[in-house]
């Protein structure tokens, strides 16, 4: 049963995945988007990481795609044309997906002996909200405090720029 | 787990989706009630079904306080002509009014409704008691705003079209004051030592001997305006704001489509009303400084009921309050709503969250 919801939302995560990038029209690719997300949000709960789960529905399907949306709709883009990749996007593409399934696959059979944690046998740290704060607040405080300077930065640069171009605007 | 285990969960489910319903179609009742006296008039007191409403004293009384009247609203959305026009996306036109009703009829499964006391232990009447309870409500009725959205894109017209992009603007921006405001309420109901996590029964545990709204009032305020902007009520419905743009974002829906929407929004309403009797009116506590707390409260069923119906009173109380407001204020101004959320409510949420942060660090201290 537990095989079978996990290949359930592997797959509805992937095809999700996919059709997002295959997709031509911006609003369908917006809602594929979040049926991945809720995908990734079910894998979180089948390891019982349910803080995790609900903050990725909160913030990406809740708060991320209503903003894509409300952008695609603004602009009123249109279906997107068929853009014809050069040769080298193609190629750097495929080396790059390669790569990465080389990389998983050495992760699952290196050989120092080292066997695969059932679920059952790792500690369940983050399994409650408050294990999942005393961690993120305690032992990865640095990376935490980082990823929130990193954010800093990056809303100064969009004031600044979205400034720079209205001030633009009211000198034409 | 077993068959009839899963079974029994189908069916207590069922149940509190169809209480919730029924629920919001007598709030819509409510409504034109409450709105009849604020304006001086008697409201709908006609409609009545034939033979039971010719009984004497029962039917006659019951036809005078309406109460028929939601059945005849309802089959009028039934039976109405369900016009879908040339000019809409079909596909996302027909999803929108599922995506709004979802998040509303989902959310209400981790919102407890009462206790019953098992030797001596309390026991939430609740579907499912979550340990991330209000995240979980957080990230579903997150999903509710997609209703709108797609509903005023897909309809392909301009009013409609306006309203989408309006909710998904107040939707953002409120949100993130909805989140800060309840930061307090859960700092203090997890006390060092306690692992009660984001779940509302523990909230309500929390609050026995002083409600939340006592100890926590800017929490509470900032809370109850920004379920005004989530669910869309006057002075807050900018996306259906009818003498600006129609009906907003349904506009081109009719018939049972329109109803959907018109009951999510009920049924939003009461989640939202329950979820703040929950977190600030003490929930199934009947009085606010009472140190004996559920110790008074009969064990088992009737004691349930009692807890239940308690619970629900203060719900309903906020559900009149909704109301009321409704029938009191003006309709803000576009600018004014994003003023409001993001340069007073979101500064006040911020140090509202930072003072209490700080006064309970001081009290676990001691």
């Amino acid at each position: 049963m537990v095989d079978f919801l996990f290949y359930l939302f592997a797959l509805i995560t992937l095809l999700g995945a996919g059709s997002v990038v295959l997709s031509n029209n911006p609003v369908n690719a917006a809602m594929l988007l979040i049926v991945s997300f809720v995908g990734t949000a079910s894998l979180f709960v089948m390891l019982g990481a349910y803080f995790l789960a609900a903050v990725q529905l909160a913030v990406y399907a809740g708060a991320v795609i209503v903003l894509f949306l409300f952008i695609v709709m603004l602009l009123n883009v249109e279906a997107a044309e068929k853009v014809k990749p050069k040769w080298i996007t193609i190629s750097a593409g495929l080396i790059a997906g390669l790569l990465m399934v080389l990389g998983t696959l050495k992760l699952f059979k290196r050989g120092d002996g080292l066997t695969m944690a059932t679920l059952s046998e790792v500690e369940p740290v983050g399994a409650t909200t408050k294990s999942f704060g005393i961690e993120l607040f305690t032992t990865y405080m640095l990376p935490f405090q980082v990823a929130g300077v990193l954010l800093l930065i990056a809303m100064l640069g969009v004031i600044f720029i979205s400034n720079r171009t209205s001030k633009r605007k009211e000198a034409a | 787990m077993e068959l009839i285990d899963f079974f029994w969960i189908i069916v207590k489910a069922t149940i509190v989706a169809v209480a919730l319903l029924s629920f919001s179609n007598l709030a819509v009742l409510a409504e034109r009630k409450v709105s009849s006296w604020i304006q001086g008039r008697v409201g709908p007191n006609r409609t009545s079904i034939p033979i039971l409403g010719a009984i004497p004293v029962i039917g006659t009384g019951l036809t005078k306080m309406g109460l028929f009247q939601p059945v005849a609203d309802g089959l009028k959305l039934l039976l109405k002509e369900d016009p879908v026009p040339a000019h809409v996306n079909k596909f996302y036109f027909f999803l929108a009014p599922i995506a709004a009703m979802i998040p509303a009829v989902t959310t209400v499964a981790v919102v407890p409704v009462g206790q019953i006391i098992e030797n001596g232990v309390a026991v939430p009447l609740v579907l499912a008691d979550l340990d991330i309870g209000m995240l979980f409500i957080f990230a579903v009725s997150a999903l509710g705003v997609y209703g709108m959205i797609l509903a005023g894109w897909a309809s392909n017209s301009k009013y409609p079209f306006l309203g989408g992009i309006r909710s998904s603007a107040q939707m953002i921006s409120y949100e993130l004051s909805m989140g800060l405001s309840i930061l307090p309420v859960f700092m203090w109901s997890n006390a060092p030592g306690v692992e009660s996590g984001l779940s509302l029964f523990s909230v309500v545990q929390n609050q026995q001997f002083v409600w939340g709204i006592i100890f926590m009032p800017i929490s509470a305020l900032l809370f109850l305006v920004s379920i005004f902007a989530e669910t869309n009520r006057l002075p807050f419905d900018m996306p259906e704001s009818e003498s600006e743009l129609v009906a907003g974002f349904n506009t081109e829906y009719g018939s049972f489509k329109f109803g959907l929407f018109f009951a999510a929004e009920y049924a939003h309403i009461i989640v939202g009303s329950g979820i703040f009797a929950a977190l600030f009116l003490g929930g199934w506590h009947p009085l606010p400084f009472n140190p004996m707390g559920w110790e008074l409260q009969p064990s088992g069923l009737l004691g349930a009921l009692i807890s239940m119906g308690i619970f629900l009173g203060k719900t309903f109380f906020v559900v009149f309050f909704f109301i009321w407001i409704r029938w009191t204020l003006p309709r803000f101004r576009y600018d004014q709503v994003m003023k409001l959320g993001w340069t007073m409510m979101l500064p006040l949420a911020l140090v509202n969250l930072i003072v209490y942060a700080i006064v309970f660090a001081f009290i676990d201290m001691n």
